[in-house]
C-alpha cells in the first residue's frame, strides 16, 4: 500500500511516466539478479536434499548399489530400529524446542520483537532444577520419593523461570516498548549475555550433572514397535500436557482472550478495557513457565546443565517458532518437533549418504540451515504467522 | 516520567516543601532494594574477591572494594534525581534529596550487614561458589562481624549522601569534584600504561613515587593528584568549550588549516607514542587496533546501513582462514605459501564474495530475522571450519599453525614484536577510517542512512536498496577480513574457536557504546572497551576483569540501549532521530503553555466537575 502511494508520488513529482518507468525497469533488472542468485541457492539446496535422500534410499535398498557407493563407499545404511531410535530422540528434543519456542512466538506475537534472552529463561529453569534435585538427592528424597521431588523441582523451575521472564520484561523491555524493533532485540542480546555470565559467576563455570534417574523411569520400553527410553516418553508426555494446558489458557479463558486481543491490536485492546501492561506481563510469565518446564525436561534428558545451556536451544527454538509461523502457538510446537526430528535424522539420512564424515558434528549446522531454508522458501512459516495488525502492514 | 511530573507538581503547588510523600518513600524503597540486590549479586559473582588484588590507592582502596562501593553512590544519586521537564517547575534540591540518598544507602548497608551475618552463619557454598570465608574476611575487613556490619552501614549511608549531594551542591563544585574523582580513577586504572610510558621516556622516578610498589597510587600522591586535577579543572573552566566553539566557528581555508594541524598532530602522536611503550602496551594497542578495524566495518553495516549483522565474525574468520591457507606451509590441502601482500588481494576478493553470498539471501528479510539468520551463518561457518568433513582443507579443531609473519623485506612483522604489528594495524585502520569517512558523505553513504531510517521511503526516492545493502555487506566484510588477516599473521595460527559468536557481540557492544554511525564514537568505544576491559580473549588494562568482562559487556549493552542509545560520542544525525519524540514533546509542552490559559478559562466557564482534563496525555 505504502509502496504504491510513494510510486504515485514519484510519478507526480517527475511529471512524466518516463522516469518512473526507467526506475521500475532498472530496479526490476537489479532485483532479478539477486532473485536469480536466490533461485540458484534454492535449486542447489533442493537438489542436495533430494540427491541425499535418493542416495539414502539406494543405500537402504542395497548397500552395494553403485549409486549408494558413488559418494560414500562404506555405506551401510540404517536398520529400522536405529531409524526409530533417531526419530524418538528427535521427537523428544523437538518437544523441548517446541516448549521454548512458545515463549518466542507469544512475545513476538504481542510485542513484535525477538526476545533473544528467552533461552536464558530456559537455562534458569534447568539450573534451578539442578540445584533442587541435587539437594534432594543429598537428603535421599530423590530416590525415595522420586515423583514428589520431580513435581517440586518442576514447580520451582516454573517459578524461577517465570520470575526471570517477568523481571526481564519489567527492567529491560518495558521502557523500550515504543522504540524501533531492533532496539529491544539488541537489548535482549545484552540481557542474555548478562544472565549467562551472572549465572556463571554465581554458580561457577563447571558442568553440573543432574542426579541419576530411577531405573524404572529410564529403562527402555517398547510401545507400538517403538523402543523408547522411559525418560523420553516422560518428556513427550509432559510436553503434551503443558501444550494442552497452554491451549486451554489461550483459547478458553478470559486471560487468553485478553492475550489474543493484545496480540491483535494493543490500542484497541486497551480501549476495550484490557490492561495491556498486565497482559504483556502475563504473556512473558506464561512463556517463562513453558521454558521452565522445558528446562527440567532438558535436565532429565541430558542430565547436565551449564551457564551456556540456554544459548543453542534458544536459537533453535526461535528457528522452530519461525518454521511453524511466528505468533502461531500450535505452529511453534509442531515446528519444534519437526526441527528436532530434522536435526536428528538429516545428518544421517541426507549428509551421510553424500559421504560427509563426522556428520553428528553438523547437527547444529543443520538446524541453522533449516532456518535459512524456511526463510528462503516460506518466510511466513509452515502454518502461517499470526502477527499484530501493525506488524502485518 | 509521569510520577516525577506529579510529585514535583504537587510540591511546587504547595509553595513549601511538603513532608516526604508516599511516592518518594516507595522510590527510596525501590532503589534501596535494588542497591541491596546489586551489592549481594556483585559479591556472589565473586568480584570483590577476584578483583581485590588490583589495588587502586595503595593501602586504602582496591578494585574489589570499588566494585561494591560504587553501588550505593550511584543509587543515592539516582534516587534524588529529578527529571527536569520543560514547562514544569522543579523544586530546588535540598535536605530532602540528601535524606533520600542517605536512606537508600542505609537500606543498602543494612542489607549488606544481613548478608554478612548470613555469610557467617550459613554455608551455602554448594550451589553458590563464591560463598566463601575469603568473601567474609574481605567484607568485614578481617575485624569481626560486628565491625564489618557497622562499617558497611556507615559507608553506604555516607556514599548515599555523597551521591545525592551531587544534585545539591553548586554546579561549579560538582564539576571540580567529579573531575578530580574521575581523573584519579583514570590515573589508577591506567597505571600500567602510564608507568610504561614514563619508563620509555626515562621518567621512572616520577611513577615510582606516584605508584606504590605493589601497585596502586600512594595516598599522598592521590591527594596531590586530586588537588592538581581539581585545580586544572577550575582553571580551564569553560576554556575547552570555548576552544571547541572557536574551532567550530572557523571558516573556509582557516578551518581547513586548523583541522590539518589537528590531524597531523594526532597522526604523529599515534606514530611516535608506541616507540616509547613496552611490549605489553604495544600488544594491547595492536589488539585495540584489530578490534577497531572490525568495529569500523560493523559500523558501516549496523551504524550506517542499519543492518543488524550478528554473524559479522564470519568475515573475520574468512579473512583469517584465507590468509592461513595461502601463507602457511602447514596448510593441509593447498599450501602455495604466498606473500602476505598477494594474499591480501585474494582475501579482499574472497571476503567480497562471501559478503555477497551471505548478504543476498538475507537482505530482503525483516531486520530481526536477518539478525538471527546472520548469527546462524556465523555459527555455521565456525562449525564447518571445525568439522571433520572440512578437516582435510582447514585442519578441523586443530586449525592451521605456523603462519609466517608479514615479510616487508627489511623487517618481518610477527606477534613476537607487537610494535611492528601495531604499525601494520595502524595502516589498515587509517585506510578503514579513510574509507568510512569518504563513504559517509558519499551518495552511497547517504543512501545507506536513508535505508536505515525508512527502507520504503528510500526506495521511493529512487535508491536501489538491494544494491546499497549488498554493498554495505561487502564493504563490512572486506574490513573484517583485513582484521582477520592481520590477526592470523600476528598470532601465527588460526583456530575455529577464535571465531565464536561472542566476537560479533563484543564488536556490536563496542559500536553501540561508542556511538553507532560515528567514526569518532567507534574509536572511543574500541579504546575504552577493548583497551580497558579487553577483547574476547585478549586482556585489557584491567586484566583482572578477564572473568567478569562479558558480564560487564552485557550490562553495558542493556544500559546503553535503555539510557543512551546514541552512544558515548553520538552522531548528530542519529541522536536527533533517536530523540525525535523528546524533541516533539518539548515542542508540544511549549505549545501547551499557551493553550493552558485558554483551557483553564474554558474549564472555569463550564464549571463541570469530575471530568478530568486529558489524564492519559503522559503515555
Amino acid at each position: 500500500m505504502a509502496g504504491r502511494v510513494s510510486d504515485g508520488a514519484i510519478h507526480h513529482f517527475a511529471g512524466g511516466s518516463r522516469l518512473t518507468a526507467t526506475i521500475e525497469r532498472k530496479s526490476a533488472r537489479q532485483v532479478s539478479k539477486v532473485d536469480r542468485f536466490l533461485t540458484l541457492i534454492r535449486v542447489f539446496l533442493v537438489t542436495l536434499i533430494v540427491v541425499g535422500i535418493l542416495a539414502f534410499i539406494a543405500q537402504q535398498v542395497a548397500p552395494e548399489n553403485p549409486f549408494a557407493r558413488w559418494r560414500n563407499p562404506d555405506a551401510v545404511g540404517l536398520t529400522g530400529d536405529q531409524f526409530k531410535g533417531l526419530l524418538m530422540s528427535g521427537l523428544s528434543q523437538g518437544a523441548m524446542y517446541g516448549l521454548i519456542a512458545l515463549g518466542y512466538s507469544m512475545v513476538y506475537g504481542v510485542l513484535g520483537f525477538i526476545n533473544f534472552a528467552h533461552g536464558e529463561v530456559f537455562m534458569a529453569g534447568a539450573m534451578t532444577g539442578f540445584i533442587a534435585s541435587d539437594k534432594f538427592s543429598q537428603t535421599g528424597m530423590w530416590e525415595s520419593n522420586f515423583l514428589l521431588s520431580l513435581a517440586i523441582i518442576i514447580i520451582l523451575a516454573i517459578m524461577v523461570s517465570t520470575l526471570t521472564a517477568v523481571l526481564m520484561e519489567r527492567v529491560a523491555y518495558r521502557p523500550l516498548r515504543e522504540s524501533p524493533r531492533l532496539i529491544p532485540l539488541i537489548t535482549s542480546i545484552g540481557v542474555s549475555f548478562f544472565i549467562q555470565n551472572a549465572v556463571m559467576g554465581v554458580f561457577g563455570p563447571s558442568t553440573k550433572s543432574y542426579p541419576q534417574l530411577p531405573q524404572w523411569l529410564s529403562k527402555q520400553r517398547s510401545i507400538l514397535t517403538f523402543e523408547i527410553a522411559g525418560t523420553k516418553l516422560l518428556v513427550l508426555l509432559v510436553a503434551a500436557v503443558s501444550m494442552g494446558g497452554l491451549w486451554y489458557l489461550v483459547e478458553r479463558t478470559k486471560t487468553g482472550k485478553a492475550m489474543r486481543a493484545v496480540a491483535e491490536d494493543k490500542e484497541i485492546a486497551a480501549l476495550m478495557g484490557i490492561n495491556v501492561n498486565r497482559t504483556i506481563v502475563t504473556t512473558f510469565a506464561v512463556g517463562g513457565a513453558m521454558a521452565g518446564i522445558a528446562g527440567i525436561l532438558w535436565g532429565l534428558l541430558f542430565r547436565s546443565v551449564t551457564h551456556m545451556t540456554g544459548f543453542l536451544p534458544g536459537i533453535k527454538a526461535f528457528t522452530a517458532a519461525v518454521v511453524g509461523g511466528i505468533g502461531n502457538l500450535p505452529g511453534a510446537m509442531i515446528g519444534g518437533i519437526s526441527l528436532g526430528s530434522a536435526e536428528s535424522i538429516a545428518p544421517l539420512v541426507i549428509l551421510e549418504p553424500l559421504g560427509v564424515p563426522g556428520v553428528s558434528q553438523l547437527k547444529d549446522a543443520v538446524a541453522f540451515t533449516v532456518l535459512v531454508l524456511v526463510l528462503l522458501f516460506k518466510p511466513s512459516g509452515l502454518f502461517g504467522e499470526q502477527l499484530s495488525a501493525e506488524d502485518r502492514a | 516520567m509521569s510520577t516525577t511530573m506529579t510529585s514535583s507538581g504537587s510540591s511546587a503547588a504547595g509553595g513549601f516543601r511538603a513532608p516526604v510523600t508516599d511516592q518518594e518513600w516507595s522510590k527510596i524503597g525501590k532503589w534501596g532494594g535494588l542497591c541491596v540486590l546489586a551489592l549481594v549479586l556483585v559479591s556472589l559473582i565473586g568480584m570483590p574477591v577476584g578483583l581485590d588484588r588490583r589495588i587502586l590507592i595503595h593501602p586504602v582502596l582496591s578494585l574489589g572494594y570499588l566494585s561494591l562501593l560504587w553501588i550505593p553512590l550511584v543509587m543515592g544519586s539516582v534516587v534524588s534525581r529529578h527529571i527536569e521537564l520543560e514547562g514544569v517547575e522543579s523544586p530546588e534540591p535540598g535536605g530532602r534529596e540528601l535524606l533520600a540518598g542517605a536512606l537508600t544507602g542505609l537500606i543498602g548497608g543494612a542489607g549488606m550487614a544481613v548478608f554478612i551475618l548470613a555469610l557467617d552463619n550459613f554455608n551455602l557454598r554448594d550451589p553458590l561458589v563464591n560463598w566463601s570465608p575469603q568473601l567474609l574476611e574481605l567484607l568485614t575487613y578481617g575485624r569481626g562481624i560486628g565491625f564489618g556490619a557497622l562499617a558497611w552501614i556507615l559507608a553506604c549511608v555516607l556514599l548515599g549522601l555523597v551521591g545525592s549531594a551531587i544534585h545539591v551542591v553548586p554546579a561549579g563544585l560538582r564539576r571540580v569534584v567529579s573531575h578530580s574523582f574521575f581523573g584519579l580513577l583514570t590515573f589508577a586504572v591506567l597505571e600500567g600504561a602510564i608507568s610504561d610510558l614514563s619508563e620509555g621516556f626515562g621518567l621512572e622516578f616520577l611513577t615510582d613515587s606516584i605508584y606504590a610498589k605493589r601497585g596502586g597510587l600512594t595516598v599522598v600522591w592521590s591527594i596531590v593528584l586530586a588537588v592538581l586535577i581539581g585545580g586544572v579543572s577550575m582553571l580551564t573552566k569553560g576554556r575547552l568549550k570555548a576552544a571547541k566553539a572557536d574551532y567550530g566557528a572557523l571558516q573556509g581555508p582557516e578551518r581547513k588549516r586548523a583541522s590539518r594541524i589537528l590531524f597531523v598532530s594526532v597522526a604523529l602522536m599515534t606514530i611516535i607514542l608506541p616507540l616509547f611503550l613496552g611490549t605489553i602496551m604495544n600488544e594491547l594497542l595492536a589488539n585495540v587496533g584489530l578490534f577497531l578495524l572490525l568495529a569500523l566495518g560493523l559500523n558501516i553495516v549496523v551504524g550506517l546501513a542499519g543492518i543488524l549483522d550478528l554473524g559479522y565474525v564470519a568475515f573475520f574468520a574468512v579473512g583469517g582462514y584465507t590468509t592461513a591457507v595461502l601463507t602457511s606451509p602447514d596448510s593441509p590441502f593447498f599450501a602455495p605459501e604466498l606473500h602476505f601482500a598477494v594474499t591480501l588481494v585474494i582475501v579482499v576478493v574472497f571476503a567480497g564474495i562471501v559478503g555477497l553470498v551471505i548478504g543476498a539471501p538475507v537482505i530482503r528479510m525483516r531486520g530481526d530475522y536477518l539478525a538471527i539468520v546472520t548469527l546462524g551463518f556465523g555459527e555455521i561457518i565456525r562449525l564447518l571450519f571445525m568439522s571433520d568433513w572440512l578437516k582435510p582443507y582447514f585442519g578441523g579443531a586443530q586449525g592451521i599453525t605456523n603462519v609466517p609473519g608479514v615479510d616487508l623485506g627489511f623487517v618481518v612483522i610477527k606477534g613476537t614484536d607487537p610494535r611492528s604489528v601495531f604499525y601494520l594495524v595502524l595502516v589498515f585502520c587509517a585506510l578503514a577510517i579513510y574509507i568510512s569517512w569518504r563513504l559517509q558523505a558519499s551518495r552511497l553513504g547517504r543512501a545507506w542512512m536513508a535505508i536505515r531510517e525508512d527502507e520504503k521511503v528510500a526506495e521511493a526516492m529512487g535508491i536501489n536498496t538491494v544494491n546499497a545493502k549488498l554493498l554495505a555487506f561487502v564493504v563490512g566484510a572486506v574490513l573484517a577480513s583485513f582484521s582477520g588477516a592481520v590477526m592470523v599473521a600476528k598470532v601465527g595460527s588460526v583456530f575455529p574457536n577464535s571465531f565464536m559468536i561472542l566476537v560479533s557481540i563484543i564488536i556490536l557492544v563496542v559500536v553501540i557504546v561508542g556511538g553507532m554511525g560515528n567514526i569518532a564514537g567507534v574509536l572511543v568505544g574500541s579504546f575504552v572497551l577493548i583497551g580497558i576491559l579487553g577483547g574476547p580473549r585478549q586482556p585489557g588494562l584491567l586484566h583482572e576483569f578477564q572473568s567478569f568482562k562479558l558480564l560487564i559487556y552485557g550490562a553495558l549493552l542493556v544500559y546503553m540501549m535503555l539510557q543512551r542509545p546514541e552512544g558515548l560520542v553520538p552522531s548528530a544525525r542519529r541522536s536527533q532521530e533517536l530523540h525525535q519524540e523528546e524533541f516533539l514533546q518539548d515542542v508540544w509542552l511549549k505549545g501547551e503553555e499557551h493553550e493552558q490559559e485558554e483551557h483553564e478559562a474554558e474549564l472555569h466557564a463550564a464549571e463541570a466537575g469530575g471530568s478530568e482534563p486529558d489524564e492519559g496525555s503522559g503515555s
